[in-house]
Order: C-alpha cells, then structure tokens, then sequence
C-alpha cells in the first residue's frame, strides 16, 4: 500500500508531529487528487495504552495547542507546589555509603527530619516545572488522538506493530507491519518514514544498527520508571498540582515522585537507573517499600490502586541522539535522543521535535521538494539545532556522568552543570554490574547469596525478593488495596493482556550465554514478571510469558550479553489512566 | 444467495478496567476509560462479516449508538477486523439507558438506511450484553421493525441449499435447539458463535475507513428518554486471573489440578 507519510508510534513525538501537520492542506502525491495521505500505527492497543505520566512545562505543547485548557482533560491540573525532598532510611535496609550514613546521622542531630524526609528549601531552578502541568499522558494522548482523528486528516491505527523499515539502497521507503496471521508482512510505502517508536523501539533499533551511531553518540544509560495511580484516602491535604521530586530511599541511587491529579488522584512512582549496579536491582520490590516511606506513607496510607504501569528510559539524552534524518526518514522524540537529563524533561522535548519535524515537512512539500536526507537536513534538523530543545539539551549532555562514581559526585555533578549552563561537569564513564558476592559483600556469604539464587531459580522465581528480606527489608504488609501482589498490579492496574497466537517478541539468541549467566537481570528487572528461571539446573534460557509482558523493554538493556531480541508485539498494558 | 446484515453493536467499558458504581447510576470515570465493541455484538459482527463473506454481493452494516468520541476511538480498531459500513448515532451507551427507547432510536436508523431491502434483511446483534443483562433490547428492534423470526442465543447459522437458514439457538446443558428459518427477515441474537475474534487486517482497515470517518462526521445527536427509570442496585462482574508457567505437565495432572481449584473456589 502507497501513502505519502507513514509514522510509527503514538506517542507524544509523533502526536506532535500530526498535530502540526493537521493544521495544513496539502495533496497527496500517493494519491493525486486527495489529501496527504498520512497514517500512524501504533503497537498498543489502544491509544495511550503504552505510555506515563507526566509533570511537563509544556512549552512546545502549548506552542502547537494555543488553546489548551487542562479543564478539558481528566487529571490534567497546573503545578501549584514543588518539592525537593531528601529520604533518610526508617529501615536501616538501604545500602548506603559511610559517607551517606554520616550525612544522615548529621541531619538527625540538627533535627532536621520530618517523617524520615528533609524538604529542602529550595528546588534548582533547572528542576523547577513551576509553570507547567501534572497530566496523565495516557488521558493527554487520548484528548489529542480524538481530536486528530477527527479532523479525518490522519489515521491512526492501534494494535499494529512494525516490525521494521524498508530499507532499499541506503533509502527508507516505509515499514513492513509485523505479521498478524492476515496479510503476512505486509507493506507500507512513503515518501517519508517517521520514526517515534520511543527508547526500545523495532525500528528506532534497526536503524542505529543499520546507519550506525554519530561518533561519540551511545545508549549506554537507562533507566526503568515505574509507578502507580492512587485514589488518595479521603481527607487528604494535598491539593491538586503539588509535586515531590525525591532522592535517598529506597536506595540511593533510586529516584522517587509524588504528583498530585485534581479528585483526590496521585501518581507515585521510582526510576531505578542503569548505573544502579546491582545485580538484583529489580523496581516493584522497590516501588512497595518507597510507597511505605513516612514521608509518603502519611498521604498514600489507606489510599487505592487505580492503575500500574512500567517503561524505559533512554538516559544518554543528547549523546544519545542518532541520525536524525535521512533520505526518507526522519527520527523523533526520545528514541531520537531528545530527552533532557537534567531537567528530567522529556515529553515537551519529544513533542516539539515532532513538531519541528512537521514544520519542514510542510516547507518541503509547499515548496515541491523531495523528502530527501539533505533537505530533511536542513528543513527539519536545522530547526531543531536552533531551538531550545537542542540548547538546554547541550547543557545537560553531560550532567549525570558523575552518577558513575556514585550518588554523591552524581548530585554534585548535576548541580554544577546546571548552575553553570553546562560549563562545569564531573565526568564518568559507566561500570559493569557488580557481582553478586561483591554487592553482597558486607552483608551475605557468596555461599549463602549461591543458596539462595539456587532455591529460587529451582522455583522458577526471581531471587531479589528472598534477597531483599535476607538484607533486612521487610515484608510487604499486603492490603489488597494499595499495597498488592506483582501479579494483582498487572492484572488490578495495568490489566495486562496480550492477544493469543502470536510468536514470543522476546527471545534469546544463544543458549550457551543464557547458561553461563550468573545474574539472569532480565529476570530480576522484568516489570510484569514475564521473564522468569525456567526452573532447571543450570539457570538455562528463561521463561517468557506473553501475557505479562507490558514491553517496558526493560530486559533488553539490562542483558549486557546483548542476546536477547526484544521485537515489536500487540498487548501489553490495557490502563489509559497511567 | 446475497444478503443484507445489519448488526446492532455499541461499546462497553474495557472489562479488563477497575469499574465502580457512583450515585447516578453510573460508573466512576466511565468517559475517561477505554472502550471496547460489545463483546456479545462482537460475535455478532464477526459472523456477519464471515456470512456476508461466504456469500457474495451481501453487505454489512454496524448500527452504533454511542457518545461519538468514543465511538471514533473503539472504531480505531473494530475496524481493522471486518469489512461494514458504520452507521453512528450520537447518544449514551452505558447499561442504564432505557432498552425500550434504545431500541426505537436504532429502529428508526435502521429504516433510515439507504438502499437497505428490509424484506432480505438479517438483523445481528448480542443476544447479551456486557452492560445491559435484559437480553431485550434487540428483540423489540426486530419488533419495531416488523421482523417476527427471532432466534435468540444464537451459536450457529448455516445456509441450506435451499437457501434456508439452519439455526443453532443454546439451551441450558451445552444443547442446542435447531431450527429452519425459509429465509429473510429475521432476528438473530447471537451467543458466543464458535468463531474466533478475527485479527486485525490493515487493508480491511483502510477500507472501512473511507466510509467510517464520515459516518461518525455525519452522527446525529439523539436523546434516549429516561422518564420514569428508577435503578436500586448496580452490580459489577467479578474476574479473576491466576497465572504461571509450567512446562511438560501431563494433561492428566492438570485437569486434577483444576478440579482441586474448582472444589476450593
């Protein structure tokens, strides 16, 4: 099938993208006589089935929608409070630094806790959202796919992975969708591709592998956002807008966050980073015992689970930006590195780059030129270069590099690049995931840490939970409302599900470097439990179950083997309210 | 033998979401969930488009009275699994209309069609419904229309030689009551069909769309009378999902698994 532009993915990038592109008038050249033809297809199910929520300043999204008003969207409300939020550790279970504990120990001298946590008393400006708004991204992608789809300018087309781009000579000539057992691959022609399949996307992937990376460029830092939608218990104080960014509990290296929606609704949720270098990091245990943090626990105590919801995150940001474009194609969003790692930023970023994309499509097409790699150069690239997506961008280049020798060069570093625009870092380079018996070190016996391992793997279940409770953290006093099962998260809020027949997207390339990997993190950091030991001795290829697999795509940087396939599939999550 | 189906569907909360009974009746945050076509019409349409496959020169209509932006959502993908022409009426879906007015609003659409020969016409649709348990509404459709052969629980239609429908309706204890219609007009409920969900097609996509865009463009506001409705309760369907992995256990094993399962629940 011939159309003039076909994009892949839904989110925000590519909503950018058609947002700007609806505006205009302009005629097919697939389809002499008709307007341009343009369609999406987007993996999930439904429109807003794959994504997060977000605390944005929303400046490119205003730019496009002038007249926005968050009244029309459910849970979407202006920032009214911001807070920068130390957490100390109630348990004594956080694996912290001498130096940390002496901080902490220092803090608790001067009395300086509330609830285990200290409010700073101010919030950098370059973390600062002050202007912006608390959304649900799912309920933002709703609102702008209803209206563009009912501008009958754009199509947009659920439940339809791509499996790749065509690539004929060096040129993008469309996408080949996955087979779904009717028309087995079939084919999409453009004049133009747009590539907004985010961090882990089939075809943001093929093409790094296939162009390659600009020198220097990588994607060598994630992270796994996870969270959960709560309706706060009644009474609650917090009002609507407010906003905690935290840091310290329940590692370290682990940041939290608190948004609140109008209704009495809030989003809670952790990141746990790549250069978290535990071999058991894993992000659900961790989520459950962030949530029971004093701090927290005193506003989310006696609330409800509404919805549950995983994804990663390209954290390399600028240095992680490929080829933008090319002849026929085009990358945006965060797949295209425009994620800011500084500000923590990355919607607003993903959706102006979609919408710089669209403002040279419709340069070149008014102006009769072709939809080459040059002149996507300089109608699309050249703008982006001068706006302020690159700018701020090229400030935060390097602003975490100190995380790589730990959270406290890590913070500094973040606040040095950010009060000097970029000038000053502390640089660092990434290290491998520690060993099991070196992360334990202090606290279990290699042999006790293989005793473990071993019992859990026999059980076909990961180990980190065995080993968290072996380290001091406690039980999870499950509620049943907010405080529940992994599996009853996947089911209660992120109603997880996948449509039968179709082949496992995750696979494994080779048996051998499954068998001789002592870690197995594609297990321990699987978001819906999906990946799991097979149960046999030695470990063996892991089990992979369809039906949990809310494609977070999680497993895929976290096998530092790189031998596992993480393809494009339908399913997943099935909340619009993440 | 050609023939001409309507099917009468709308669309349901997502099951699969956390759904909640407020004061109203309604349910808690029903416009900002997703949706989905009506199980129950969803059988329906997948054996009006396998029948009107099976028989060349019949054509399907989808009647769909709902709040239109949701209409245009679930449409996004109802669309990608048969070929129909939509016809959409802008109106509440949820399972505390009225079935006795909603059947007048769709009666009237339906006479509305253009081209539509009511004398060959099948009309299709859920025997249930996920939000509304009546069972009647398409019953009185059929009625209001003049239609007088009604089959409902229906799991099977086959096409006799004779141009006859051969009609499977279920009974209690898995039987089923067969019955011959000579032919068209007819009511046909349907139950769960034997027939799987098909999957999505991008071309059957592309071309519903041609014509589903405009149809929602097109959808008449229409008001569904609620004089004289009181509800006392509202009660919501209850699931529940165990999963895990097991390898190379016998069948024997599980089956006994799954009675011990049954006994305990």
């Amino acid at each position: 099938m011939d159309v003039d532009i076909v994009c892949i993915g839904f989110g925000p990038a590519t909503a950018g993208f058609l947002a700007t592109l609806e505006k205009t008038d302009l005629e097919s050249a697939a389809c002499p006589g008709m307007p341009l033809q343009v369609i999406c297809y987007e993996r999930a199910d439904d429109v807003g089935f794959g994504v997060s929520g977000v605390v944005t300043r929303a400046r490119g999204i205003r730019a496009t929608l002038p007249d926005l008003n968050p009244a029309e969207i459910p849970m979407a409300t202006p920032v009214t409070e911001e807070r920068l939020v130390y957490l100390l550790d109630p348990l004594g279970a956080s694996r912290r630094s001498r130096v940390l504990k002496a901080g902490d120990r220092l803090l608790r001298t001067l009395g300086l806790p509330r609830e285990f946590g200290v409010e700073l008393p101010y919030v950098p400006p370059f973390l600062r959202k002050h202007d912006g708004l608390v959304m649900s991204l799912g309920q933002f992608m709703q609102f702008v796919g209803g209206r563009l789809m009912a501008s009958g300018k754009v199509q947009i087309w659920p439940g339809m992975p791509v499996e790749k781009a065509l690539i004929e000579e060096g040129c993008v000539r469309g996408i080949r969708l996955v087979d779904q057992g009717v028309d087995p691959g079939m084919d999409i022609r453009a004049a133009l591709t747009v590539v907004g399949d985010g961090p882990v996307g089939a075809v943001g992937r093929q093409l790094d592998q296939e162009f390659k990376m600009p020198e220097g460029h990588h994607h060598r830092e994630w992270a796994l956002g996870m969270k959960m939608v709560v309706d706060l218990p009644p009474g609650m104080e917090l009002q609507p807008g407010a906003v905690f960014h935290t840091f310290g509990y329940p590692e370290p290296e682990i940041f939290g966050f608190l948004y609140v929606h109008p209704e009495q609704v809030a989003t809670v949720g952790i990141f746990v980073p790549s250069w978290f270098r535990s071999p058991m990091r894993t992000s659900y245990r961790y989520l459950q015992h962030f949530m029971q943090h004093p701090y927290l626990w005193r506003y989310l105590r006696g609330g409800k689970l509404r919805s549950w919801g995983a994804k990663s995150l390209q954290e390399s940001g600028r240095r992680g930006e490929p080829f933008l474009a090319g002849d026929g194609y085009a990358r945006i969003g965060e797949g295209s590195g425009s994620t800011n790692v500084l500000t923590g930023s990355g919607v607003d970023e993903a959706w102006t780059t979609g919408a710089q994309l669209a403002e040279g499509v419709v340069e070149l097409l008014q102006a009769g030129k072709p939809l080459s790699g040059t002149n996507l150069e300089q109608a699309y690239v050249a703008r982006r270069r001068s706006s302020w997506v690159e700018e701020e961008g090229r400030i935060a280049e390097k602003a975490r590099d100190g995380f790589h020798h730990g959270i406290l060069r890590g913070l500094c570093g973040m606040a040095l690049s950010g009060f000097t625009k970029g000038n000053l870092v502390i640089g660092g380079e990434p290290k491998p995931t520690q060993s099991l018996p070196d992360y334990y070190q202090g606290k279990l016996s290699p042999e006790e840490v293989d005793r473990i391992t071993g019992a859990c793997r026999a059980q076909g279940l990961a180990s980190h939970d065995a080993l968290m409770d072996r380290c001091g953290w406690p039980a999870i006093p499950y509620d049943g409302q907010l405080l529940v099962s992994h599996q009853d998260a996947l089911l209660m809020g992120g109603k997880v599900q996948a449509p039968d027949g179709f082949a496992d997207h995750v696979r494994f390339l080779d048996r051998n470097i499954c068998e001789k990997c002592a870690g197995q993190l594609c297990i321990e950091m699987c978001s819906g439990q999906a990946l799991t030991p097979n149960g046999g001795v030695p470990a063996g290829v892991p089990a992979f179950d369809r039906e949990k697999c809310i494609h977070c795509g999680a497993c895929q940087w976290n096998c530092e083997q790189g031998n596992l396939v993480f393809q494009a599939g339908a399913g997943g999550l099935h909340s619009s309210e993440n | 033998m050609p023939f001409q189906i309507v099917v009468c569907g709308s669309i349901v909360p997502d099951p699969l979401q956390t759904l909640e009974p407020i004061t109203g009746p309604a349910l808690k945050n029903e416009m900002m969930l997703p949706a989905v076509l009506d199980p129950w019409a969803g059988h329906a349409l997948f054996e009006a488009a396998a029948l009107a496959q099976e028989n060349a020169g019949s054509k399907v209509w989808l009647v769909s009275l709902g709040p239109k932006a949701k209409l245009q959502q679930v449409m996004m993908t109802v669309a990608q699994k048969a070929p129909f022409e939509l016809v959409a009426l802008d109106g509440p879906s949820s399972g505390f209309a009225d079935s006795f007015e909603t059947a007048g609003v769709l009666a009237d659409a339906i006479s509305a069609i253009a081209g539509l020969d009511k004398s060959r016409m099948l009309l299709f649709g859920g025997w249930e419904s996920a939000s509304r348990g009546a069972g009647s509404t398409l019953q009185m459709v059929g009625e209001r229309l003049g239609i007088m052969e009604q089959f409902l629980g229906v799991d099977q239609l086959t096409i006799l030689p004779d141009g006859s429908m051969e009609i499977l309706e279920r009974m209690a204890g898995g039987q089923h009551q067969v019955s011959v219609c000579a032919a068209p007009p007819a009511v046909l409920g349907w139950a769960t069909g034997f027939r799987p969900a098909p999957r999505n097609n991008p071309q059957v996509g592309m071309a519903n769309m041609r014509l589903v865009m405009p149809a929602l463009q097109r959808a008449k506001a229409v008001a569904v009378k609620s004089d004289g409705l009181s509800f006392q309760s509202v009660m919501l369907p209850k699931q529940q999902r165990e999963t895990r992995i097991v390898k190379n256990m016998p069948a024997e094993e599980i089956a006994r698994e799954i009675v011990a399962w049954v006994k305990e629940n």
